[in-house]
């Protein structure tokens, strides 16, 4: 088995609290699944849309990133299959492609001795 | 019912109220925008985390956050609530003022508050049912025009205009003024009944609609009795007659989906629980001098829950109820019920004459349970070919695909093979 992160693009905007209400559950049902299967090393954290970069030489602190709404990254989940072809077939079930978002997966590093 | 249930749904109301108290009712709209946001990030947290033990309180919490937020942004160049405006504009005191008015004790009477605002006495009540749809139980536009059955176009305009009356409002209706309270208490009964009324006669074929509008209706009428002031005999027996109609529902629609007639309701599928709840709820409502419609309809509903079948029911009771029911709101429909339950009583013949001599019998004429009831009448005294035609004018007429089903069958009743 090897862990990889799913980090979660983009805002999720809407027009209904039923609609908020069916995108929870659906969300909700995922990571159950996925907890069920074995995959959820750990289910992560929700990051706030933005904060500040610290950059350069100066170390210069600004606000952002800023990125566009479907860019900000909104949280990262911890995920465990056996290779990067399983793990992107898991990703394929996530709410926030149904809204125009993405889900990127990223293999853990592994150090090998 | 599962407490998620539609959990968004019921508390976007509450929060709606919270925050129009803050930044001022001309702000309705940013209020909505607020919550959206909260709903949001508790999506944007839950998906993580789970949803955490107590969501309304997290909701509202996160609600005052992004309430915190915008007024930082905005409080310069946007005008907010009168009272407490001075509050907002200085950083030591907007946190606290902020905290002061979400504390529970505070936010409690808020969504009372909304709803005696959304029936302002200058909006007609169709447009204050549509409005407390819309702001206290969460539904959107595309959701009451589906409830109602109405295009679209026709209630967004209903809504925005009764929106634009309600942001020229100063502020939000103050429930602690208690002669003020008593006064707007009727028309906020009137309109939770027609909420009521359009969940359970209403347009809308689908099932799950109606009795999720019944419901609303019932949620919100248990919020006046809470209050000291709205606790009053007509609020209780319009809580009662609510129970007794809606422990009717699952028997209304059978199996195939098709409108169930009272008379052939299961009645074994009625909810005894509602109907307990109702008949104890009208005897609280057993007090005071003043008789109300509210009263009398619950009294005949109640006389209805306490028979097995059509033939052993007190139609004398219920024929005298109605009587009552004309003296105190007449109408043409009131009448027609009437004269149903006089029929019952007397026979078919009686009813006819009932019938003819209801006051304004012409704005029956697009009413399709007019013409069924004159159907039953001929079928009753033996003329089928009368009574099909009677069936086949309300067929005409009919509002919903179940009302179609249900009047075509009444049509077929009438051939001599099918009996």
């Amino acid at each position: 088995m090897s862990e990889f992160t799913f980090l979660f693009r983009g805002r999720q905007q809407f027009t209904s609290p039923e609609q908020a209400q069916k995108s929870m559950e659906q969300w909700l049902a995922w990571f159950k699944t996925l907890g069920a299967q074995g995959h959820l090393k750990d289910p992560g954290h929700p990051l706030e849309p933005s904060g500040k970069v610290v950059r350069g030489n100066q170390k210069q602190v600004t606000d952002g990133p800023y990125a566009e709404a479907k860019d900000v990254v909104g949280g990262f989940t911890l995920i465990e299959a056996r290779d990067l072809a399983e793990a992107s077939e898991l990703a394929k079930g996530c709410p926030i492609l149904a809204v125009g978002g993405s889900v990127e997966v990223r293999p853990l590093q592994k150090l090998s001795m | 019912m599962d407490p998620r249930d539609h959990l968004f749904r019921r508390e976007s109301g509450r929060m709606v109220a919270a925050l129009t108290r803050l930044f001022g009712v001309h702000n309705l709209a940013l209020a909505e925008d607020v919550v959206q946001e909260a709903f949001c990030r508790a999506i944007e947290v839950w998906r993580f985390r789970g949803v955490p033990d107590n969501p309304p309180a997290w909701l509202m919490a996160t609600a005052k956050n992004c309430a915190l937020d915008v007024l930082r942004r905005e409080r310069t160049v946007r005008a907010l609530a009168p009272a407490i405006e001075h509050h907002l504009r200085s950083e030591w005191t907007l946190a606290p003022a902020v905290e002061e008015l979400f504390a529970p004790g505070v936010i409690k009477d808020d969504l009372l508050r909304m709803m005696f605002s959304c029936c302002h006495p200058r909006l007609p009540e169709p447009a204050q049912v549509a409005l407390i749809l819309n702001i206290l139980c969460g539904f959107t536009v595309d959701e009451v025009a589906h409830a109602f059955m109405s295009g679209y176009a026709a209630i967004e305009k209903r809504i925005t205009r009764a929106k634009k009356a309600l942001a020229t409002s100063e502020e939000l209706f103050d429930v602690a003024v208690g002669s003020e309270f008593t006064a707007r208490l009727p028309a906020v009964q009137r309109a939770l009944y027609l909420l009521f009324n359009e969940g359970y006669h209403g347009a809308s074929p689908q099932a799950a609609v109606r009795s999720e509008l019944c419901h609303e209706a019932m949620r919100l009428t248990a919020l006046l009795l809470q209050h000291p002031l709205g606790a009053t005999p007509e609020s209780y027996a319009l809580s009662a007659l609510m129970c007794l109609h809606a422990a009717r529902l699952p028997a209304r629609i059978d199996a195939s989906g098709n409108l169930q007639a009272l008379a052939d309701q299961d009645r074994s599928k009625w909810d005894l629980e509602l109907l307990g709840e109702g008949l104890k709820l009208l005897d609280m409502s057993a007090t005071g001098s003043s008789l109300s419609e509210f009263h009398v309809e619950a009294a005949i509903a109640a006389f209805h829950a306490a028979a097995t079948h059509t033939a052993n029911t007190d139609w004398v009771a219920i024929a005298s109820l109605y009587d009552t029911l004309m003296s105190l709101r007449p109408s043409p429909v009131v009448a027609l019920n009437r004269a149903i339950a006089v029929a019952q009583r007397d026979g078919p013949e009686r009813g006819l004459d009932e019938i003819r001599s209801i006051a304004e019998r012409d704005r029956l004429a697009r009413y399709p349970f007019y013409f069924a009831a004159l159907g039953e009448f001929e079928l009753q005294r033996g003329r089928p070919e009368a009574a099909r035609e009677h069936f086949r004018c309300a067929l005409n007429l009919a509002r919903s695909p179940a009302e179609r089903q249900f009047l075509d069958r009444r049509a077929s009743a009438c051939n001599p093979r099918s009996t």
